[in-house]
């Protein structure tokens, strides 16, 4: 079966991560709730590719399928070419809320060594790679603080320490930054360019935040509203490195937000109308 | 290029996703579960009560235990059914709970508004901080011989045991609740002008009630065995001094039913404060959702 | 009236009120001058005698360890049952008729049938008691706790492919712990209460079999002495718990206060 890629040569090698068709569909019956319609695209090796779609379209859900931890009502994930039915060896996940993504019982180390307890390294391997990626964060002297004690940013950066000592072959990130401030964001946003130039990971990176996704990647793909489809990919064909202050202001940069803004904007356009819940005070939307 | 987006008939409006897929990780309240048992939910439980039963018969039966410690289920049920057809049980059963519900009612009495004035007043708080800190520990059981050489085996004693037992966890339970206000609703009051009668009328005792409610759950329990000691242990009139007299006699089958008797008496006062206070649960601001 | 003298006078009072509540008992039993109520010194007096040490060991070891080791089964076997209950809705479903029904049993109603099973009314009939009631206040919590482990840690180490046992040991038992605590500490007040019902209905040794038999015997000063030791003893256990409890939660009230 020929793979579906869209917008990329098929000329270079295997891509990393493939995802052909994907939907997931909630219950069942006339209380079905369909999240991700039919979403296929492809990552390369050492990519770094952000999703970006509207409000509510099913990122989460998206990222979970690719994940392993949902299970897709149809189509596959292909991680080296092998189906994915659980979370693989060679993904590792940060979430947005890291701070229910780290144990508080336990020091940042002890959580930055969770995931590589049951694998087969020595004490010595595994306290190296626990130092070495705090380090690569920018921590070096919380080793022995519980996450609690630590500013947001900060722990923001221990779970993609811990992703990182993990040694994935793909990093996929949802929505990682959207609980810090607006300096702390720039801030991670440029740790996380470093990590890839330096560990060589590929990453799928899920925001909603269009300028993040334009400063970040070598490809953008915009979804549709849910269900959720395949709307764009873009190839963001800026220099690098990239830079907050220089990349953001060539005018490449400004018609790439553009665009991938008038996309999102049309797709929020035509979504069903939405129901505003005054209820114990929010709106939800 | 990829086409353009399809538009099909059940497009889901983008709060829909988040509510499914909540719904789905199953970390949803049980009041936005479908309120219909699904056949699953109410087979299990059934099944496993029927096994169990069925065990017991077994287990009885076969001699694994002997029949005269452990009486079939059968029998057992047997006899609960013949006593309940008899005058002196439902006699029994209602010095039970009236010795009950006039020991929680007491309690409540008391520990209500002595738990509130003690929440809301820092200084009484801390005042009888140590007094309380010794009393609580006391196990009621412990005042049996004392009440029955003062107040005799008669309904007071009853009734001061379950009080004395009830009181505790009520009046703890009402001083977190009293305390637990939130302070930018005072506050906000108080801006207002709002006096602190008003206040304590509108705002803390409102927000005590689901507290107070989990303190009568936990009492309610309390006083119900207390009142079936005194009962078992002072021979005042009631289920517990039918155990008392079945237990002199050698009546092994009667002292299974009337456990089980008694276990159903425990759970229905159990269900029914339990049920009380989820709706003093759910209504609480802080339990309020808010959307999806 | 500034801060610093409202707290001087707030600890006058903390030490005031009980000194106060002492004297007023010790005034008005050598008033009263009933046999019931002994004056607070011939307790004192009696209560040195008795428990400081003559029949430390008659009475009071057997009560301890009855409920020492009650509650030590409990414990341990509410975790242990509770665990994979709190992570199974299947099993759970099957098992929470009978814990509903036996969580709601007044224990009392059990002691004679506790003593027919068991054929003796020694140390193994009153230790089953104790810990067969005490087992549901850790059982409750543990799954409660269990239940309320934050969904997305799970899905973190799973993504992560740490293995059940270590999600477990690592991620489950931690995170239950608060709520696992708060559940032994209920049940060692009802282990106490549930350990004097059981010597007081019928025992040959014991705190509650003093009780009986001084009352039996109407001798007031020992039937007094042995309700301030129970007291005494349920309060030194509770200290206990609550110090173990602050140890082993050091991490929580941090982080309760951190995100608050």
């Amino acid at each position: 079966m020929a793979p579906r890629l869209a917008g990329r040569d098929l000329v270079s090698a295997q891509p990393l991560l493939q995802i052909d068709g994907l939907g997931k569909t909630y219950g069942s019956g006339d209380k079905a709730v369909q999240a991700v319609g039919d979403v296929s695209f492809a990552i390369d090796d050492g990519e770094f590719m952000c999703v970006v779609g509207p409000s509510g379209c099913g990122k989460t859900t998206l990222l979970k399928c690719i994940g392993g931890l949902l299970r897709p009502t149809r189509g596959e994930v292909l991680l080296r070419g092998r189906r994915v039915t659980e979370p693989p060896e060679e993904m590792a996940l940060v979430f947005q809320e890291y701070s229910r993504s780290l144990m508080p019982w336990a020091s940042v180390r002890n959580n930055v060594l969770l995931p590589l307890r049951h694998k087969k390294l020595s004490r010595a391997e595994r306290n190296r790679l626990v130092e070495d990626s705090l380090a690569a964060v920018g921590l070096t002297r919380v080793l022995d603080r519980y996450p609690w004690q630590l500013s947001g940013g900060m722990q923001q950066r221990v779970a993609i320490a811990r992703a990182l000592a993990y040694q994935p072959a793909i990093l996929l990130m949802d929505e990682p930054f959207a609980s810090v401030d607006a300096q702390t964001r720039a801030d991670l946003e440029d740790l996380v360019l470093r990590v890839r130039d330096e560990y060589g990971i590929t990453i799928l990176f899920v925001t909603h935040d269009i300028d993040e996704s334009v400063y970040l990647s070598d490809r953008v793909v915009v979804l549709t509203h849910a269900p959720t489809e395949v709307k764009e990919v873009l190839p963001v064909d800026l220099p690098s490195p990239r830079d907050q202050i220089a990349t953001k202001e060539l005018p490449d940069f400004a018609s790439l937000r553009a665009h991938v803004y008038r996309l999102i904007k049309r797709e929020q356009a035509d979504a069903p109308p939405v129901e505003v819940a005054v209820d114990g005070g929010t709106l939800s939307a | 290029m990829h086409q353009a987006m399809r538009y099909t008939s059940a497009m889901a409006a983008p709060g829909d996703v988040a509510t499914a897929a909540a719904a789905y990780d199953g970390a949803l309240a049980p009041r936005l579960r479908s309120r219909l048992p699904r056949l699953g939910t109410i087979a299990i439980p059934v099944l496993s009560i029927a096994a169990s039963l069925l065990l017991w018969e077994a287990v009885s039966r076969s001699g694994l235990i002997s029949e005269r410690d452990l009486p079939a289920m059968s029998t057992s049920f047997q006899e609960l059914w013949a006593m309940i057809k008899t005058e002196p049980f439902w006699a029994a059963f209602a010095h039970t709970v009236e010795g009950w519900a006039i020991g929680l009612s007491l309690a409540a009495v008391l520990a209500i508004p002595i738990g509130i004035l003690l929440g809301v007043n820092d200084f009484a708080a801390s005042a009888f901080r140590i007094p309380i800190e010794f009393l609580r520990p006391i196990p009621s059981a412990a005042l049996i011989p004392l009440l029955f050489l003062t107040l005799g085996t008669t309904l007071k004693s009853e009734v001061f045991l379950a009080t004395f037992g009830a009181f505790w966890p009520l009046l703890v339970q009402t001083m977190y609740g009293a305390r637990d206000v939130d302070p930018v609703a005072i506050d906000t009051a108080r801006s207002f002008g709002v006096g602190p009668r008003e206040r304590l009328l509108r705002i803390t005792l409102p927000s005590a009630v689901p507290y107070i409610a989990t303190g009568l759950r936990i009492s309610s329990t309390v006083a119900l065995i207390l009142a079936f000691t005194a009962e078992l242990f002072m021979g005042t009139p009631g289920l517990g001094q039918l155990v008392n007299q079945a237990q002199a006699y050698g009546l092994t089958e009667q002292l299974y039913a009337l456990a089980i008797a008694t276990g159903f008496l425990g759970v229905a006062i159990h269900i029914a404060f339990s049920a009380l206070e989820r709706r003093a649960l759910r209504w609480h601001p802080s339990q309020r959702s808010t959307g999806a | 009236m500034s801060a610093r003298s409202y707290r001087l006078v707030k600890i006058g009072a903390e030490i005031a009120v009980p000194v106060a509540i002492l004297v007023a008992w010790q005034l008005w039993t050598a008033h009263a001058q009933s046999p019931r109520f002994p004056r607070l010194s011939t307790i004192l007096t009696t209560f040195q005698d008795m428990w400081l040490f003559s029949q430390f060991g008659t009475h009071v070891v057997p009560s301890l360890e009855r409920v020492g080791l009650g509650f030590a089964i409990a414990a341990v076997a509410g975790v242990a049952i509770g665990i994979p209950l709190g992570l199974s809705r299947v099993s759970r479903a099957a098992a929470m008729p009978h814990i509903e029904y036996w969580r709601a049993m007044p224990p009392p109603a059990l002691l004679p049938i506790s003593i027919v099973l068991v054929h003796s009314i020694g140390n193994e009939q009153k230790i089953a008691f104790i810990a067969f009631f005490c087992l549901f206040p850790v059982l409750l919590n543990t799954i409660d706790g269990v239940r309320g482990i934050d969904p997305t840690l799970i899905d973190t180490a799973r993504s992560y492919g740490v293995p059940r046992h270590e999600r477990i040991r690592r991620l489950v038992l931690p995170g239950a712990m608060p709520q696992i605590m708060a559940g032994m500490r209920t049940s060692l007040s009802l282990a106490v209460i549930t350990m004097v019902l059981a010597e007081y209905f019928s025992s040959t040794s014991g705190v509650g079999y003093v009780l009986l038999i001084s009352k039996n015997t109407y001798q007031l000063g020992p039937m007094w002495a042995a309700i301030v030791l129970i007291g005494v003893l349920g309060y030194l256990l509770n200290v206990l718990f609550i110090l173990a409890e602050r140890r082993l939660l050091a991490w929580h009230r941090g982080w309760r206060a951190a995100t608050s």
